[in-house]
């Protein structure tokens, strides 16, 4: 007996205070608050902003609550939301030289101007659980003395010493307007300003494995790390009525440098060249991973072959990155598809059952 | 009640104006893919964001708005849409055919034939007809400047010495006004011919795809075939067994596990609409409240 499939709405309806319940989980147990997910979260609160392309700690670790941890459903609901915002003005580009610190290191230097700077790494940590962070009540423990900063000193870019001696290839200065990935269709070919638009917006698994393939020699680039740095930078804009730039805030960046190695082509002498990672809030794997992929992407301009590989592919690379998109598409395919699937199982019958009497005519 | 948080239609002016931009340019040039700055919708992906980008360019609060989803009205994500613009276009909704002034659509185009006064939206997945072919965008671009669809013709002729015919049952393949080569969407081949002198606007978005593309009222469109091979539209060889209808696109449906199958129209309303005529089919007059 056939019974149409009505009361969708009801359905959507219910569908909808189960998973609301399912957020919440038993509530016996004291519901997470915003404030606690952006402090004690930061490393996925930094990843939903910087997928979701807007930085607002507040709303990221908002996104992660109501998305029940779900980080590719909190970048879908932060840039949900972020499309509906003005824009009120285009910032000046920050000043990365003049990042106030946490974290610098270089793997190209000993020691260099400025320091290494550990800062708050999982590097050298052993991964064994930390069962004493389980216990119910985590006490106040506040971790080492921070004392007082230390008053600023200058980091300078590792890059600006190898380009003194012309060992590395120049970044030239540009003040062209970069394009804007969200108000324009991507369109191919794409400049690298653009590329690097879409890579820091990307998924940070997908730009990983990129990353990895051509480490695993799919369009290698011999990438060393010559700068990682994570800290604070100045955002200032200027205020055309007050006729110079005011600073209306300060963002956590984490920024990757990679010196490659560069045999020289029909132009251009041996020399380093250069990948370049930058990425909100701290975000040392998709950094790394966006300056390799960067580095790949760049054959055609430094005069290299094409040899098929995928990160080398900017086509393949920019239509594939965001996760967005990406998951939309792959789950849309459990909506109704059965009107397709009708005209299918139609086709497939016809053809079979033409084969049948062809296989009946020969016997 | 209109949602006032959010502007009417929920996108802002400007967007519209540019995805009203596209569309003229789609209309101006039928067939060919506008590209257009597609923005992220409260929806994901793959649901539906083409259409509904360009649904809320195209409505004004006189509107009388249907969507289907498979052609029924009571699909889930037909219901969702149509909430969606209930809740922040405050435009009236139906799910009659006759009555709508926009009809956004995934998968089917109403048995109803359209008039001059209405606008059919189609959800599109995959714009680009030679993707399958051809993966790369940049190589496709070129193929439709160049006209150069013969790897089309070669993969259909392959189809025919494979299977004898030609082995696409939806998204079929069509050329608009002897120009460009288009994809109808995924709509069963049955669907094709009602594409060709529809006096109704048609417009079809692709919103991950960032593509706007169109038919203006009464275009030429053909459906792809050989002289010898002609395009044939399908549907299963049945009679819908709630209205009777013998030449509206059915879903088969599996009513036990012992291989028993009815046949429906695939268009809800159309199909109420003929038994409320009186119309009956093979399992209506047996079972007029089919509700266990």
């Amino acid at each position: 007996m056939y019974v149409a499939v009505k009361g969708g709405e009801r359905a959507i309806d219910n569908a909808h205070d189960w998973l609301a319940q399912e957020r919440r989980g038993d509530p016996a147990v004291p519901e997470l608050s915003v404030a606690q997910i952006r402090e004690q979260m930061k490393l996925a609160v930094n990843r939903v902003m910087a997928e979701g392309s807007l930085y607002d700690p507040d709303l990221a670790a908002l996104a992660i609550k109501q998305a029940q941890g779900d980080l590719i459903e909190a970048v879908f609901l932060i840039r949900a939301y972020r499309t509906t915002l003005p824009r009120f003005a285009a910032s000046r580009p920050v000043e990365t030289a003049d990042m106030v610190v946490d974290r610098r290191i270089s793997a190209t230097f000993k020691d260099l101007p400025g320091g290494q700077v550990l800062g708050p790494t999982f590097d050298y940590t052993h991964r064994l659980l930390d069962f004493t962070l389980m216990a119910e009540a985590e006490g106040c423990d506040t971790g080492p003395e921070q004392g007082t900063p230390e008053p600023a000193i200058p980091v300078p870019h590792v890059t600006q010493f190898l380009n003194r001696d012309g060992l590395i290839e120049e970044a030239p200065h540009s003040d062209d307007p970069p394009p804007d990935l969200t108000r324009e269709p991507l369109e191919l070919p794409a400049d690298r300003a653009l590329r690097l638009q879409a890579i820091t917006r990307g998924d940070e698994g997908f730009i990983l494995s990129m990353a990895y393939s051509t480490q695993r020699g799919y369009g290698r680039t011999h990438a060393f790390v010559g700068e990682l740095r994570i800290g604070k930078v100045a955002v200032t804009v200027d205020i055309p009525e007050l006729g110079f730039a005011v600073e209306i805030g300060e963002i956590n960046l984490t920024e990757c440098e990679t010196v490659n190695q560069f045999k020289g082509s029909r132009t251009e002498p041996p020399q380093f060249t250069r990948g370049y990672g930058l990425v909100f809030g701290q975000s040392e794997r998709k950094s790394i991973a966006m300056s390799l992929v960067d580095r790949a992407l760049r054959w055609n301009e430094l005069g290299e072959d094409f040899t098929g590989s995928p990160a080398q592919d900017e086509e393949f690379v920019l239509s594939h990155c965001d996760n967005i998109q990406a998951t939309g598409f792959l789950e849309h395919i459990k909506l109704p598809h059965y009107v397709d699937f009708q005209a299918e199982l139609e086709l497939v019958r016809r053809l079979r059952s033409e084969a049948q009497s062809q296989q009946e005519a020969a016997e | 009640m209109t949602d006032q948080s959010y502007n009417f239609a929920y996108l802002d002016e400007q967007t519209k104006r540019m995805i009203r931009r596209a569309i003229l340019k789609g209309i101006a040039v039928p067939g060919y893919q506008v590209p257009f700055a597609s923005r992220e919708m409260p929806m994901p992906y793959g649901w539906g964001t083409g259409g509904v980008q360009v649904t809320a360019a195209c409505l004004v609060p006189e509107d009388r708005l249907k969507v289907i989803d498979q052609g029924a009205d009571d699909t889930t994500n037909a219901v969702s849409i149509r909430k969606f613009f209930a809740r922040t276009a405050g435009v009236a909704t139906t799910e009659r055919t006759d009555e709508a002034t926009v009809i956004q659509t995934r998968h089917r185009i109403p048995e109803t034939p359209l008039t001059p006064d209405q606008i059919l939206v189609y959800q599109v997945p995959i714009p680009e007809p030679l993707r399958f072919l051809e993966p790369r965008e940049s190589e496709t671009r070129k193929m439709h400047e160049l006209e150069e669809y013969g790897l089309m013709h070669v993969k259909l002729y392959e189809d025919i010495a494979r299977h004898g015919q030609i082995a696409t049952s939806y998204a079929y393949p069509v050329r608009v006004e002897g120009r460009y080569v288009m994809d109808p969407s995924p709509i069963p081949k049955f669907d094709n011919p009602k594409l060709s002198g529809c006096p109704a606007i048609q417009l079809f978005g692709a919103g991950r795809e960032q593509r706007i593309y169109a038919l203006p009222p009464w275009t030429e469109v053909v459906s792809l075939d050989f002289d010898d091979h002609p395009f044939e539209a399908s549907k299963a060889a049945h009679d819908c067994d709630l209205c009777g209808a013998g030449h509206s696109y059915l879903d088969e449906v599996i009513t036990d596990d012992q291989g028993t199958r009815m046949f429906v129209c695939s268009d809800t309303d159309f199909c109420a609409g003929r038994r409320e005529a009186g119309h009956q089919g093979r399992l209506w007059a047996s079972q007029p409240e089919a509700a266990e």
